[in-house]
């Protein structure tokens, strides 16, 4: 534990509402504590804007444990921050340096419209999960959990892709603003069982067409949404769901 | 009113097959005639809305996030219950039931609990066919591993994210009926009030977050699905946004509050570190079966941890309870914790802490050993605080975890509103007085996929409702009435913020009505609650517009409603003069200090009916029985 605080500068991204042009707004930032976790620093500029009569900056955010999935910010030019596989809310303040200047930002990408300063719009993936990111199974009726034996080594590797929290991070951190690893990831997962062999085919051609249709842009193979990712999902996914793309035209 | 909790008849194992059996069902081709709006989608409301949808109801479902993925269940780590018995070690439905009665410290109905026990089976296969990845053994069936409280191996996982995979799988369920156009689903959309018409629950409004304007949504029925309100103490281990503005707001309306003062502390959570922290991270409890707790023997000794040797340390749990040394129940070592630190034993830089200390289990075995098994909570700590828990002790302190307390339901999940059911943390649920770990998923799931399509069915079949839309003086209604008090909050504009105000009553929950409760302390926080309510509608100051995306107004919402909430809390502790499981009265305790029950007087279910502002609320009581779990006093020494 410190006893030091910093002083620091934020330059933040302040947009109205959709329709409103953002700019960067810069917010002198003392008495920051290193054991602070960034959006606590956060919560503090919005205590001291809001007794100022400012408004305070909208950042979406819950359970601060790295799980949830909905902290969305750029920071210093990094999706969730400089550190790997964490998201922002686990990210603490000793990681910056007294003076220094962070700017933050919202996910950039034409299928994530911004709704108010960092908050953006993700609907666009809810949209992809429900044109067939699912096994269609209704309640009732499945047989014995242990009805059908999954190797350990394929069980495992399906949850290493289950384990996409959906933030966007792959989308912002790509140049392309592409969705393919968050896509990927549910694919792989539901090729990999064999809960979800039925729908192979489909699954696959109606989650890339949404995809598609959502204004994603293409994969130009940077890796820049596996180096950024959270939860550190592999880019392998992507080759699986590429395989399981052309099986689907194919077979 | 006279509270009926209606359970069937019979023996209780036939319970819930006869009561199946009893209840009206509605034909194929009338449940499109009938429509259920489906508030908070978590594992409770996202199981319910999907299972209703696919037996052909049309359902609203609603949630304040923008999807339903990122609802709090997500961040449960361990495990869920089912007594599968694949182990061969001795499980069974009856001994899931005697545990979890047993562990609520008697406070729960018996006959909710056995229904939990018998459909826990089923949800495990119901998550398996959606594809829930849960951990396997290399033989590729389902692993399985011990959880506290229980002496059998009955906890399915799926690594530490266990809440997050269920999740995932109602909320692809969920997904694939919005997809085919059978649920409508709204995203960032807050319920503000419910909507009763001639003694129904017909609807709710809600704000849309987004635009600010306030929206009617109408049904036959309401389902709330909106989890707990440990956010009432400002930090827990709860999400950011969790409140109780719906459930609140529903028991304005005419639903009983049932047992508002039983909450979970957790043991094993990382210290406050400053005035700025927001909440409270929990580390798995599982960290106690290799770490010991101490603290300094002498009071107020700031010597680094590893400069204090070992004959100035008092390893407390090991002292008082022998037998079981660090690994007593979550109420017990947590309430010793707060002793401790208490009695100027504590330590960091706040004095609100003990050690959590692995040393004697590197020596023994090894860090690598310590690595292995704990790995990703040890970072986790680093990551945090900072410090390195094999270098030196982890921080350890108490934090909220968990409402037990919820909307009084009666055996079909409706409460004393017709029409208005409850699911999964919202309700006052089956854990009684004390929830035991991986029973949390197990009953919110139970609740959405196998219960309430069920009850929901013969409610709809067995009651007649009149034609309305949203039009409606009641909607009409109540829509003004939520813009008026938007508009009052919006026109304070005082001096607070308001996380300033509900971090003052955060404090007065947790030092009056916390881990330890006595009835000065309650009496006092009875006076403080009123008078910070009143400044909080005289001082709060709330920026940016109505009509717009605003945090703060949102935040101003929901303290409006813990501010009354909390107070209900303290009257609740105050008449329990008992100690059972998370509530510990600090009057009622044996000589070892131990929680004292009183099952002559306090074997009920507490439920609190409404009866208008600056009037006090009426205490119903609901008879508990034990026919087949007899109780007894825990020991554990």
């Amino acid at each position: 534990m410190s006893e030091q605080t910093m002083n620091l500068k934020l330059k933040i991204w302040r947009q109205k509402d959709k329709n409103s042009k953002g700019q960067f707004v810069t917010y002198a930032m003392p008495g920051v504590s290193p054991d602070m976790s960034f959006l606590e620093m956060l919560d503090l500029l919005n205590l001291k804007l809001v007794r100022n009569g400012e408004e305070a900056v909208a950042f979406d955010h819950d359970c601060r444990e790295g799980i949830c999935g909905t902290c969305s910010m750029f920071i210093n030019g990094r999706a969730h921050g400089p550190l790997k596989g964490i998201t922002a809310c686990q990210l603490h303040m000793r990681t910056f340096t007294d003076g220094e200047t962070i700017v933050i930002e919202p996910w950039r990408a034409k299928a994530f419209p911004i709704i108010k300063d960092l908050v953006v719009d993700r609907s666009a993936f809810e949209r992809i999960m429900q044109a067939g990111g699912f096994v269609s199974v209704r309640t009732g009726g499945a047989p014995d959990g242990n009805a059908i034996p999954i190797s350990k080594a394929v069980a495992d590797e399906a949850m290493d892709a289950a384990a996409c929290i959906g933030c966007g991070a792959c989308v912002a951190a790509c140049k392309n603003g592409s969705a393919m690893l968050f896509v990927s990831a549910k694919v792989s997962q539901l090729a990999l069982l064999p809960q979800g062999y039925a729908e192979r085919k489909t699954r696959v051609e109606a989650m890339v067409a949404q995809m598609d249709a959502e204004g994603f842009g293409n994969c130009s193979n940077t890796y820049a949404c596996e180096a950024e990712c959270p939860k550190m999902i592999s880019v392998e996914h992507i080759a699986r769901l590429n395989r399981e793309y052309v099986r689907a035209k194919l077979v | 009113m006279t509270l009926n909790s209606k359970i069937p008849d019979g023996p209780i194992e036939k319970k819930w097959d006869n009561h199946r059996f009893n209840m009206k069902l509605v034909n194929p081709a009338n449940k499109l005639k009938y429509h259920v709006v489906v508030v908070g989608t978590g594992l409770a409301g996202a199981s319910a809305a999907a299972s209703l949808a696919e037996l052909g109801y049309q359902v609203t479902a609603l949630c304040y996030h923008e999807s339903p993925r990122r609802a709090h269940s997500i961040a449960a780590q361990g495990g869920i219950n089912a007594p599968k018995n694949y182990p061969n070690d001795g499980d069974s439905i009856w001994r899931l039931f005697y545990d979890t009665v047993k562990g609520g410290d008697y406070r729960a109905r018996e006959a909710n609990v056995y229904r939990l026990a018998q459909v826990s089976n089923n949800i495990i296969d119901q998550c398996v066919a959606q594809g829930v990845p849960f951990a396997r053994e290399y033989g590729g069936l389902l692993d399985n591993r011990s959880f506290g409280g229980a002496q059998v191996s009955r906890t399915f996982y799926a690594r530490g994210q266990t809440g997050q995979q269920l999740l995932l799988g109602a909320y692809a369920a969920l997904s694939r009926q919005i997809g085919l156009g059978n649920i409508k689903f709204y995203d960032r959309r807050e319920m503000l009030d419910l909507v009763v018409i001639d003694g129904q629950a017909r609807g709710i409004v809600a704000r849309n977050m987004v635009t600010g304007k306030m929206e009617s949504y109408l049904g036959d029925a309401v389902i709330l699905a909106t989890g707990g309100y440990g956010n009432v103490f400002f930090l827990s281990t709860n999400a950011m946004m969790c409140n109780a503005t719906a459930t609140w707001r529903a028991h304005k309306r005419g639903a009983f509050f049932g047992n508002p003062c039983f909450t979970q502390i957790h043991p094993t959570c990382i210290p406050l570190s400053s005035d700025h922290q927001s909440k409270l991270t929990l580390m798995s409890e599982s960290l106690r079966n290799s770490g010991r707790i101490w603290v300094p023997k002498a009071k107020g000794d700031k010597r680094h941890p590893n400069d204090i040797p070992e004959e100035e340390r008092d390893y407390y749990l090991e002292r008082l309870y022998p037998s079981f040394g660090n690994l007593v129940p979550r109420d017990v070592a947590s309430r010793r914790a707060k002793e401790m630190c208490d009695k100027g034993h504590g330590v960091g830089a706040t004095g609100l802490a003990v050690y959590l200390d692995f040393s004697t289990t590197i020596k023994r075995l090894g860090k690598k050993w310590v690595e292995e098994q704990y790995g990703n909570l040890f970072d986790m700590y680093k990551q945090i605080t900072g410090e390195d828990g094999y270098q030196q002790p982890m921080r350890i302190y108490p934090a909220v975890h968990y409402t037990m307390g919820g909307l009084w339901v009666d055996y079909n999940l409706m409460s004393t509103i017709p029409g208005l059911f409850v699911l999964g943390e919202a309700n006052f649920s089956d854990h009684g007085a004390n929830r035991l770990g991986a029973s949390a998923l197990m009953q919110g799931l139970a609740d959405g996929y196998f219960v309430i399509p069920y009850t929901m069915g013969d409610y709809l079949a067995s009651n007649k409702f009149s034609k309305v839309d949203t039009n409606h003086g009641a909607f009409k209604d109540v829509e003004r009435d939520l813009d008026s008090m938007t508009k009052k909050l919006m026109s304070i504009k005082g001096k607070k913020p308001v996380d300033e105000i509900h971090k003052e009553l955060g404090k007065i929950m947790w030092d009056k009505c916390g881990m330890g409760r006595n009835e000065a302390r309650l009496k006092e926080a009875l006076q403080e609650i009123p008078k910070l309510r009143e400044e909080f509608w005289n001082n709060v100051t709330i920026t940016g517009s109505a009509d717009s995306f605003n945090q703060e107004l949102e935040k101003a919402h929901r303290l409006a409603d813990f501010l009354e909430l909390g107070e209900l809390m303290c009257h609740d502790a105050l008449q329990r003069e008992e100690s059972c499981g998370g509530h510990f009265r600090e009057e009622h305790q044996t000589e070892e200090g131990e929680a004292k029950r009183n099952d002559e007087k306090f074997a009920f279910v507490a439920a609190w009916e409404y009866k208008g502002a600056g009037n006090a609320a009426t205490l119903h009581k609901e008879p508990l029985t034990f026919e087949y779990v007899k109780p007894s006093q825990r020991s554990y020494k």
